[in-house]
């Protein structure tokens, strides 16, 4: 059989789990670490990453709002998906899906959003014609107050939810990370850790994520970046890292040192089919060195244009050590047979609905839905001082 | 014909009823057939099976199942004397069509294992389906509703045999039914039908007449990966510790 050495039980041969199951974990973990970085500013009162509190939001309401495509495409019947919802299977780690998905999307993030942009929202409305004021009323949902009292309700509020949202993160993601560690059948995924891996090296891909797209839309807008800001971003990414390096290094000398009936197969795997991905990506390339290169800015003096060229190395960096974290659980976990005794191959697709295109596309689309939340809500933090002098009236 | 409002409410629940009975279609081809008096299972016995295929062919007849993939299928284990632990096996299209000629070995032993779903009584496939359209009947056979099914294939990481696929045309998982459209109607499945040595027994254990009860007192009898805790019904008499 091609690809295959040893033995597999002949079911096994063929990957059910394909590159989409890879994007979904990485999509949704950036939304949860969006998300912690945004909490960052309002309930852990890190001041200096406030310019990017409402960029933060924006970008985990995109890709949550992607979140769920690649699981979609992935189902051998889609349209039967909402059964999920009307009909879940209470033992089932996967029928809380929708309902976390829901919750986090509905009760936390667009909530908490509409709290922060309501005033903006109704500034925008009352100054524009036409459509767009259509538009922006739709939005307001009717409020037009934005005296200091109800702004004053507003932060309250935003508050409660951000910290109703900060567990909802940790469950969006810790989720996630459930579903494989539940599995006792396979030896690669099953382990308690595996939660908390997912969680905090969904922060980590998260704050990268926002301190890329921070720093490239305010060199577009040919802003000066706030240096005090990434340097705090830098600083907790560099050391929610370390937590996340840890934890997984954890897992993989636990692993080793207990050397159970498994380890012959995980070993050999990681040795040869996973070498790439898992040594050379993601241990070395996309962790040691973003490591290095974070804890040399903390006991070093560069000037900023250096660190900032620092910062995006190290932070993309880290977005290939989370991707490729991804795809050795959700693929690596299938490549091995539950026989312990062969390996098969993915043989992924270029331009098939769970092939390398689609899945670039996937990844690509908050992007492309960022780009128009930012248009419809701005969320620099220049514009918004600029419209606050407005607040304190009541629409007539 | 005239309704009035009042024969109208009338009708319309009655109507609705009948409906849903000729929805529902036959409740049960099988009549006589009480769900609550059968507990099913399957006796593998290893020493007996030599590795012919039938048993895979007859499955794959009776049920339709698409070339290169397995409801049942069958290993040979060439397990050596200075390796107990890791066996080499293999089953060529799962044993469909026999095995190549063995070569003779001396410090080690050949022996076929037929393998198929083990309608676990804590399967691990019915708690993992998002719907539930993996379940367990009262009679302990592990059945796919195919219609509700979405295609997940959760199911088919958290089964530890290998047992389940994703059917490549329908799109939703599949496995051995334990031929429930046969064992109903008091048949046994077509692999025990087409097993010329008698290497696979439907077994019933709430059948107190059921030759599997002398049979487990007096054979060393196990289930396969014990530890997974999925109260495994296929019952393997002279199961090597070799095997997976």
């Amino acid at each position: 059989m091609g690809g295959v050495e040893g033995y597999m039980y002949p079911n096994e041969i063929n990957l059910y789990w394909s590159v989409l199951i890879v994007v979904y974990p990485y999509v949704t973990g950036l939304v949860a670490g969006a998300f912690i970085l945004a909490s960052l500013v309002r309930i852990f009162n890190v001041r200096e990453v406030a310019p990017t509190y409402r960029l933060a939001l924006l970008t985990a309401l995109a890709f949550l709002i992607v979140a769920p495509l690649p699981l979609l495409l992935h189902l051998g019947h889609p349209e039967r998906s909402f059964e999920m919802y009307f009909t879940p299977h209470d033992t089932s780690a996967m029928a809380m899906f929708g309902y976390v998905y829901i919750w986090y999307l509905m009760a936390v993030l667009l909530f908490e959003i509409w709290l922060d942009f309501r005033q903006d929202i109704i500034l925008t409305a009352r100054s524009s014609k036409g459509l767009k004021r259509t538009f922006y009323f739709l939005l307001s949902l009717g409020s037009n107050n934005t005296s200091e009292h109800s702004l004053a309700i507003d932060e309250r509020a935003g508050w409660i939810v951000t910290l109703i949202g900060i567990p909802s993160a940790f469950l969006l993601h810790g989720y996630v990370g459930f579903i494989f560690g539940s599995i006792k059948a396979n030896p690669w995924w099953s382990s308690p850790l595996m939660p908390v891996v997912f969680i905090f090296s969904a922060m980590v891909s998260g704050i990268a994520l926002v301190l890329l797209v921070y720093m490239f839309t305010t060199r577009v807008r040919r802003r000066e970046i706030d240096m005090p800001c990434v340097d705090t971003i830098a600083k907790y990414l560099f050391y929610i890292f370390i937590i996340d390096f840890v934890l997984e290094m954890l897992d993989l000398v636990h692993r080793i040192y207990v050397a159970d009936e498994s380890f012959r197969s995980i070993s050999f795997m990681v040795h040869t089919k996973l070498y790439f991905s898992q040594i050379v990506l993601q241990i070395y390339i996309g962790t040691l060195a973003p490591l290095l290169l974070l804890g040399i800015v903390q006991v070093t003096r560069f000037s900023p244009a250096v660190r900032k060229a620092i910062y995006v190395v190290s932070a993309a960096l880290v977005e290939v050590a989370v991707l490729s974290m991804r795809w050795n659980v959700v693929i690596g976990g299938q490549l091995f047979s539950k026989s312990f005794l062969g390996y098969t191959t993915y043989k992924i697709g270029l331009i098939t609905h769970e092939g390398v295109l689609m899945s670039i596309f996937l990844t690509l689309l908050p992007l492309g839905i960022l780009w128009i939340l930012v248009k419809i809500l701005p969320p620099w933090p220049d514009l918004k001082r600029g419209m606050n002098h407005a607040a304190g009236t009541t629409m007539p | 014909m005239n309704l009035n409002r009042r024969q109208f409410l009338v009708l319309v629940p009655v109507a609705a009823a009948a409906w849903q009975y000729v929805l529902a279609g036959t409740p049960q081809d099988a009549p006589n057939y009480q769900l609550t008096e059968h507990w099913w299972g399957m006796l593998l016995d290893i020493t007996k099976c030599i590795g012919c295929g039938n048993c895979v062919r007859a499955c794959q007849a009776e049920n339709d199942v698409p070339d290169e993939y397995f409801r049942t299928w069958v290993e040979r284990y060439l397990r050596t004397d200075w390796n107990l632990t890791t066996p080499e096996v293999i089953s060529p299209d799962g044993g469909k069509e026999g095995f190549p000629a063995a070569e003779e070995v001396k410090n080690g032993m050949y022996f076929f294992v037929p393998k198929m779903c083990n309608h676990c009584a804590d399967s691990p496939c019915t708690q993992v389906c998002p719907v539930g359209a993996t379940f367990i009947t009262p009679d302990g056979v592990v059945l796919i509703d195919q219609t509700y099914c979405l295609g997940c294939a959760y199911c088919v990481q958290a089964c530890p045999y290998g047992c389940r696929y994703i059917h490549p045309t329908k799109h939703v998982a599949d496995k051995c039914t334990l031929c429930y459209h046969r064992i109903t109607k008091g048949l046994t499945t077509a692999c025990c039908e087409n097993c010329p040595t008698g290497a696979r027994q439907l077994v019933d254990l709430k059948n107190p007449n059921d030759p599997i009860h002398a049979f487990l007192k007096t054979h060393d009898v196990h289930v396969l990966k014990p530890e997974m805790a999925t109260g495994a019904k296929a019952f393997y008499n002279g199961l090597d510790g070799s095997v997976r």
